[in-house]
């Protein structure tokens, strides 16, 4: 209630999520909690088997009314989509508003890696980035929590109470940069505030 | 200014003076991972700025190879995507068996990982006799270590999997011996594949090539340079001579689709239309 008014208004440009174990289930819930008109992009990473070559988007897309996809290297990224980074390619955001792909070493002992994608976006949406991390058994997307606070962005973290994995959301607290702690269902409602305060 | 715009310009400054000075031209690279392997390389050798790199780079020849190190080598696995190799089998290595000759060129070979995958592929479709498979890499330090063929213990147990997952008849271990440096591909799996150098950013065609192999090399290009490299590869194929591209990849948008047909869409192997 306290938050200063310049931060409540603030508008948004895009929406990353990194998530690991525990992370499919979490991300059920969270995508059921965004509103149908969703005006920005919704990013996610979420650690997986390389060999799923079927990609994350097929599991979620008859669960929620968005439009829900792998992301492709060169695509055009649009508002009120979800994009999944496909199984062992890091993702990353390009100035032009384009998503690109890269085969680089793993990082975390991931691809896709939590910290490329939100770096990278970090670099691209500075100040109109909201970026959160969710369960998880590693510390995959600390460092990008970092890159995202010093450029401007906002920061969540979930609640390591509330996540199935504490070891991923905590390491992001201990950054120091993280600016909400919120369960899957306040950092809903925190989504829907910033949204609804775009509109008017 | 922003202080990312400023770091754009101080990106674009190095990687034209890396063009002028040494005539590598990484301009039409896809900006975000290049963006991402500079810092990194600027964060390692302790500069805080990135232009600080550019006088270094001017006035050091020996700076531009770790750069260059930085820059493109990408370690990858042997069967990497095993659907991939299942397809060829499938769907390549019949029509080749039909050529007496077959060239095969590995586009952006890296550390060769799949260059042998390929030889191994070829020898137990019994095509390996009659192969040249021409393997390239514009960066000497990985064609170096391609053309030793020496492969860490500890990957081959994930290779072993994707070996048999792509169809393999034998046994991975046929194909390498145990050295002091690590398993060494045989000699015999080697005498037909030529290492050289080519750029696919400033070099041109390259023979009449049966099958051609690029596999997450065009996702590091941006648009423009996609095309050239696809237009190059296009005028590098007999007719009828296929194009596999990496999964992620696709002929889609690009001016070349009318000129090569889609054999199979998960693996992206095209096939070039005959006139």
């Amino acid at each position: 209630m306290s938050r200063p008014r310049f931060i409540r208004r603030r508008c948004l440009k895009a929406i990353v999520v990194g998530a690991s174990a525990g992370g499919v289930q979490a991300l059920d819930t969270l995508l059921s909690l965004l509103p149908a008109d969703l005006q920005v992009p919704l990013v996610i990473v979420q650690h997986i088997h390389p060999a799923e070559d079927d990609g994350l988007a097929g599991v979620f897309a008859h669960r929620c009314p968005l439009v829900i996809k792998d992301a492709e290297d060169k695509e055009e990224i649009r508002a009120g989509t979800v994009y999944f980074a496909p199984p062992d390619y890091h993702l990353l955001i390009e100035r032009a508003g384009t998503f690109a792909l890269s085969v680089d070493e793993k990082v975390n002992y991931a691809r896709p890696s939590v910290d490329v994608l939100f770096e990278s976006a970090a670099h691209v949406w500075h100040s109109q980035l909201l970026a959160i991390v969710l369960t998880g058994a590693n510390n995959d997307g600390a460092q990008g929590i970092r890159v995202v606070k010093a450029c401007g962005g906002t920061t969540i973290a979930q609640d390591p109470a509330t996540a199935p994995y504490a070891a991923m959301p905590q390491a992001a607290i201990d950054t120091g940069a993280l600016d909400r702690v919120l369960s899957l269902e306040g950092i809903g409602e925190f989504i829907r505030t910033r949204l609804r305060s775009m509109k008017s | 200014m922003h202080k990312d715009e400023i770091e754009g310009i101080e990106i674009n400054l190095l990687l034209e003076a890396i063009q002028q000075r040494y005539g590598y031209d990484f301009r039409n690279y896809a900006r975000a991972s290049m963006e991402r392997r500079i810092r990194q390389l600027c964060r390692s050798i302790g500069c805080h700025r990135l232009s600080e790199m550019i006088p270094q780079l001017l006035h050091d020849d020996s700076f531009l190879e770790g750069m260059i190190r930085e820059f493109s080598i990408t370690v990858t696995d042997m069967f990497r995507d095993p659907f991939v190799y299942r397809c060829i089998r499938q769907q390549v290595v019949p029509m080749l068996k039909t050529y007496p000759y077959i060239k095969v060129w590995l586009a952006g070979c890296a550390t060769g990982e799949e260059v042998y995958s390929m030889a191994i592929l070829l020898q137990e479709e019994g095509l390996y006799e009659r192969s040249i498979i021409y393997a390239t890499d514009f960066n000497d330090i990985a064609l170096e270590q391609a053309k030793e063929g020496v492969c860490q213990p500890g990957r081959l147990s994930d290779f072993s999997d994707n070996y048999r997952q792509a169809g393999g008849s034998g046994s991975l271990s046929d194909y390498y011996q145990i050295s002091e440096e690590g398993c060494v591909f045989k000699a015999d799996l080697k005498k037909n594949i030529t290492f050289a150098n080519h750029n696919l950013v400033t070099d041109s065609v390259f023979g009449e090539m049966q099958l051609i192999v690029c596999r997450n090399v065009l996702i590091y290009f941006d648009k423009t340079l996609q095309e050239r490299v696809l237009k190059l590869f296009r005028d590098s194929l007999a007719f009828g001579g296929f194009l596999c591209l990496g999964s992620r990849e696709s002929l889609r948008f690009s001016t070349m689709e009318n000129d090569m047909r889609v054999l199979d869409e998960q693996a992206k192997v095209y096939q070039k239309k005959v006139p």
